[in-house]
C-alpha cells in the first residue's frame, strides 16, 4: 500500500524547480527545516497565512515563496 | 502685522498613524559592513524607526530570525518594505508576508517602475496602497513629488507620503526643490517624510528646515567610512533642521542689509551718502 504522502510532486520554490513528497504547504515547510515562526508562505502569488498552510495541499507545477525577514532600506 | 514678528510654529511631536514617534530620522538596515556596525549606527542615531525587508529563505537556513533577533534587541520599531516588488500584486503579497513575519501593520510600500532610476510605478503604487489600507495596513508610500500622484493615494488612504529627495541610493540631495515646497505647502497637516536621495546631513536639515516631517535614509549612512559617527551627524542636522523650522526661517531678499547698525557710525557724512 502507498501512502498518500509518498507521491511526489514537481514544484518550485523560490524559483528553482524541486520534486517533493510534501502533501501540504506545511508539510513543504517542514521538510525544508523551517521552524515554523521563521518564514512566511506565498503559493502561485497569494499569501497563506501560517495557519492556512496545513490545510494548502500542493499541486503540480505549483510556485511556492518561502521568505524570512532581512536588511532593508 | 510688523514683519519681523516672527511666528514661530509649535513644537509638537512627530505622529504616524496616531503613534508619537521621538525621532525625526528614520533608518535602513541594509548595506551596512557588518551586523555589528549597523547596531552600532542605529543607536548612535537614536532613531525610532527602521526599515527591514523580507527575502528567499534558503532550506535549513535560519539567516531571518538570527537578523530579527538582532533587530528586537534594538528597541526599536520596525517598518518592512516591499523593495524590488514590480506590480501591486507584488507589493500587496509582499506586505502581507511581512505583516506576519514582523508582527506590524505599517509597511514602506514600493513599487519601482524602471531599473535604472528606482523611480515608484506611481499607478501601481497607487493601485496596492488602497488594496493594503483596505486589508488594514498603515501604508507609506515611496512616492515621487508629484502632487496629483499624492492626491490619489490620500484618497486610497495614506495617512504619511514619502516622496523622494533623489533616486534610491544617489546622495544627490533634494532634486527638485520646488516641486517639494510645493508639495509641502499643499498637504500642510499631513505627516510628509523625505525618503531616499540624502547623501549628506545637509540635505536631511535643509528637509527639515522646509518643513518636512522626517528623513529615511539608509546609504548615506551604512556606506560612510564610519556609519556610527554619520549616523549620530544626521542626528545633529536634523535636529538643528527640526529647531530652524519651528523658530521661523528669515525671508529671503535680493539687496544687502546691514546688520549693524547704521546709527552713530564713525566718520558718517550725511553729504556723502547717497
Amino acid at each position: 500500500m502507498q501512502l498518500a504522502s509518498a507521491k511526489r510532486t514537481s514544484i518550485q520554490i523560490n524559483g528553482e524547480r524541486m520534486e517533493t513528497t510534501a502533501a501540504t504547504l506545511a508539510e513543504l515547510v517542514a521538510h525544508l527545516g523551517h521552524a515554523d515562526n521563521a518564514v512566511a508562505t506565498a503559493l502561485n502569488g497569494e499569501f497563506i497565512p501560517r495557519a492556512a498552510r496545513a490545510a494548502t495541499t500542493l499541486a503540480q507545477d505549483d510556485q511556492v515563496e518561502i521568505v524570512a525577514p532581512r536588511q532593508g532600506g | 502685522m510688523n514683519a519681523r514678528e516672527p511666528t514661530p510654529i509649535a513644537a509638537k511631536p512627530l505622529t504616524l498613524y496616531g503613534v508619537e514617534i521621538a525621532s525625526r530620522l528614520l533608518l535602513g538596515t541594509a548595506r551596512y559592513p557588518s551586523p555589528q556596525i549597523m547596531g552600532n549606527a542605529v543607536k548612535a542615531s537614536r532613531a525610532s524607526i527602521v526599515t527591514v525587508s523580507v527575502r528567499r529563505e534558503a532550506a535549513r537556513a535560519n539567516t531571518g530570525q538570527r537578523f530579527f533577533e538582532l533587530i528586537k534587541a534594538l528597541g526599536v520599531r520596525v517598518m518592512p518594505n516591499t523593495a524590488g516588488c514590480r506590480s501591486a500584486k507584488e507589493a500587496v503579497t509582499t506586505a502581507q508576508m511581512a505583516r506576519e513575519l514582523f508582527g506590524t501593520d505599517w509597511i514602506k510600500l514600493e513599487v519601482i517602475g524602471n531599473d535604472d532610476t528606482l523611480q515608484p510605478d506611481v499607478y501601481g503604487l497607487v493601485e496596492a496602497a488602497g488594496a493594503l489600507t483596505k486589508d488594514g495596513f498603515k501604508v507609506f508610500p515611496y512616492t515621487t513629488e508629484d502632487l496629483v500622484v499624492a492626491e490619489r493615494l490620500v484618497a486610497a488612504g495614506c495617512e504619511v507620503l514619502m516622496p523622494w529627495g533623489a533616486p534610491i541610493g544617489t546622495g544627490r540631495g533634494l532634486a527638485n526643490r520646488y516641486a517639494l515646497k510645493s508639495l509641502r505647502k499643499y498637504f500642510a497637516g499631513m505627516p510628509l517624510i523625505i525618503d531616499a536621495g540624502i547623501g549628506a546631513p545637509s540635505h536631511a536639515a535643509e528637509a527639515l528646515e522646509m518643513g518636512f516631517d522626517a528623513v529615511l535614509l539608509n546609504t548615506a549612512v551604512a556606506s560612510a567610512a564610519d556609519p556610527a559617527r554619520m549616523a549620530q551627524a544626521f542626528a545633529m542636522a536634523i535636529e538643528a533642521g527640526r529647531a530652524a523650522y519651528e523658530a521661523g526661517l528669515m525671508e529671503m531678499r535680493d539687496m544687502a542689509a546691514p546688520s549693524t547698525p547704521v546709527a552713530g557710525t564713525p566718520f558718517f557724512d550725511l553729504d556723502r551718502s547717497s
